[in-house]
């Protein structure tokens, strides 16, 4: 059996918890095996879990567990993967999905993968990769145990409708209280987070200072984008820090990511070369970011990145 | 307050990453190796600066050869007051964690520190599994890190924003860019780090639970298309007819 833990922050499933659930199915039908999905506390969307390829959905519910504490959901996880005889266990590579794996890890003397992109295949050995070296390279690897625990990069495969709705479960496990007391959540709210964005708008050092950065901005919300700079922008304090991507900030991996006035170090490179399509925009025709992109404009920021914000006004407008 | 930093060894920002011609080992033939950034610039600068406030020791701890001696001697000059080394090669996360739960659990820590994740597998394993085999609560990418008494406040990453959250002493936590400022090892610190104990301590067992069988360039498979600024209708086009992203 696959465990997938479908995480719900905020009571809500995430898409990412989609992937996963889909993921967790390809791994099943290797294995010859069935998918479980795992439901903590509320989880709005838990009924298309079904769908998502789930053959069956757990959900425990208990109090301590309305806060989230890694080692009292590691005990819960694994209690469930071992009452439903699960052996191998998918997280996504969140921030909830990261806190967990490494612990549950030990906890079951499992062979490990973080931040996976790929289905495993199981030639020669259970075998599946992930980016290393910040995303310099990839590395291809064999878990050995036949308890497994992996984390799924976000936005490595798309969730597919290829099961049906099943019924929920409850099931009931022992945990004690944890020692971690959540006090506050704060998430910006209206746009989709960095890590989950399928469009990306973001800038760099070009723009001089942080007052013009209501084009880039507009840009971004004529897309539905999300915002994203460079290093040294963040660390001049132009935008914030959670906005930083690349390999000490936030390593992503959009469809979509305009880079306008970066010139693509390879630190940055790092954490964005995954995205599906690159889009350059430097007056400088030899930044090196050029030689990483699929479209590339040379250009005076200040004048295309407006030109670029109406041609895709005018695009919504009519395909709206 | 006694702080245990986990640092370990990697390749610098820079390296360009290369493999051996069978793509099974990596090619470590003038490669420039640095103390893992996250571990360096955010854990060990976080625990000297609780050390300086609250007063303590602040001991380092790495798994691996004697020639991982030179980055555990500049955590040394940066200011830990001693370091111990796990004489191994660290083969596989979990063989890792358990080395340092091995020494930490004989040395009672307060705080168990490291960087969010190591630069070169990427891997953010090791602090929950230190977390786990020690049956400490772990608070993973945290920004910021205040003490007051035995009670630790924490700002963590998560997406989108920030959770706070509150836990008692003893407890291990990652750490992420926000927690401390870099600091750079001045003379006297250089030569007092040579005369600082560095303990080393056989390691216990072996594993090899996982194992990189393959490495692989990233593919390189974008050619670029060059957009004239005043035909922008055309990058939209692109982007939803060839590349459909949009």
């Amino acid at each position: 059996m696959v465990l997938v833990f479908a995480e719900s922050p905020d009571g809500k499933i995430k898409k990412a918890s989609f992937e996963a659930v889909t993921y967790g199915k390809k791994i099943a039908s290797l294995l010859g095996c069935d998918c479980a999905a795992l439901i903590i506390g509320q989880a709005d969307g838990s009924d298309q879990l079904g769908l998502y390829g789930a053959d069956k959905v757990i959900q425990v519910s208990n109090t301590i567990l309305d806060n989230f504490d890694s080692q009292t959901y590691t005990a819960t996880i694994a209690q469930v993967a071992n009452n439903i005889g699960a052996q191998t266990i998918v997280v996504g590579h969140s921030s909830t999905g990261r806190s967990l794996v490494g612990r549950l890890a030990a906890k079951l003397e499992a062979a490990v993968i973080s931040g996976a992109k790929t289905v495993p295949t199981n030639d020669g050995g259970f075998k599946v990769a992930k980016n290393v070296f910040s995303g310099k390279a990839i590395a291809e690897f064999t878990l050995n145990t036949p308890m497994k625990v992996i984390s799924l990069m976000g936005n490595s495969i798309q969730p597919e409708e290829i099961g049906s709705t099943v019924a929920i479960e409850q099931m009931d496990v022992q945990v004690n209280p944890g020692r971690v007391t959540v006090r506050e959540r704060k998430t910006v709210s209206g746009t989709v987070p960095l890590p989950e964005a399928e469009l990306v708008v973001s800038a760099g050092r070009g723009m001089g200072g942080p007052e013009k950065w209501q084009i880039i901005d507009d840009l971004a919300n004529s897309l539905g984008a999300t915002t994203a700079c460079s290093r040294p922008v963040a660390d001049t304090g132009w935008r914030p820090h959670h906005e930083h991507v690349g390999q000490t900030g936030v390593a992503i991996r959009p469809n979509l990511y305009i880079a306008i006035g970066i010139s693509g170090a390879i630190q940055h490179l790092a954490g964005v070369s995954s995205s599906k399509t690159i889009v350059v925009i430097n007056k400088d025709a030899e930044a090196p970011f050029f030689k990483n992109a699929d479209y590339g404009i040379v250009a005076d920021l200040f004048d295309v990145v407006p030109k670029l914000t109406e041609a895709i006004k005018e695009y919504n407008s009519i395909n709206a | 307050m006694k702080i245990l930093v986990c640092i370990s060894k990697t390749p610098e920002t820079t390296a360009k990453i290369s493999f051996s011609s069978d793509s099974t080992q990596l090619d470590t033939d003038g490669l420039q190796y640095i103390m893992n950034p996250y571990d360096e610039w955010y854990a060990l600068v976080r625990a000297l600066e609780l050390k300086e406030k609250h007063t303590g020791t602040v001991t380092v701890i790495n798994v691996g050869p004697a020639a991982n001696d030179s980055i555990i001697r500049k955590g040394l000059a940066i200011g830990a007051d001693d370091a111990v080394r796990i004489d191994a090669e660290p083969s596989s996360s979990l063989f890792v964690a358990k080395q340092i739960a091995a020494y930490a659990k004989d040395n009672a820590f307060d705080i168990i520190l490291l960087g969010k994740e190591s630069i070169d597998y990427n891997g953010s394993l090791i602090g929950g599994m230190v977390a786990e085999l020690m049956d400490l609560p772990y608070i993973s990418y945290a920004t910021s890190l205040e003490l007051e008494g035995n009670v630790a406040t924490l700002n963590r990453e998560i997406e989108g924003g920030t959770e706070v959250c509150e836990v008692s002493t003893p407890f291990v936590v990652s750490a992420a860019k926000g927690m401390a400022e870099q600091r750079i090892p001045n003379m006297r610190g250089i030569m007092m780090a040579k005369k600082k104990p560095l303990n080393v301590v056989a390691a216990d067992g072996s594993d090899n639970l996982e194992v990189v069988s393959a490495y692989n360039e990233v593919p390189k498979d974008r050619s670029i298309k060059y957009i004239d600024a005043d035909n922008m209708k055309e990058l939209v086009r692109l982007l939803h007819e060839e590349a459909k992203v949009i």
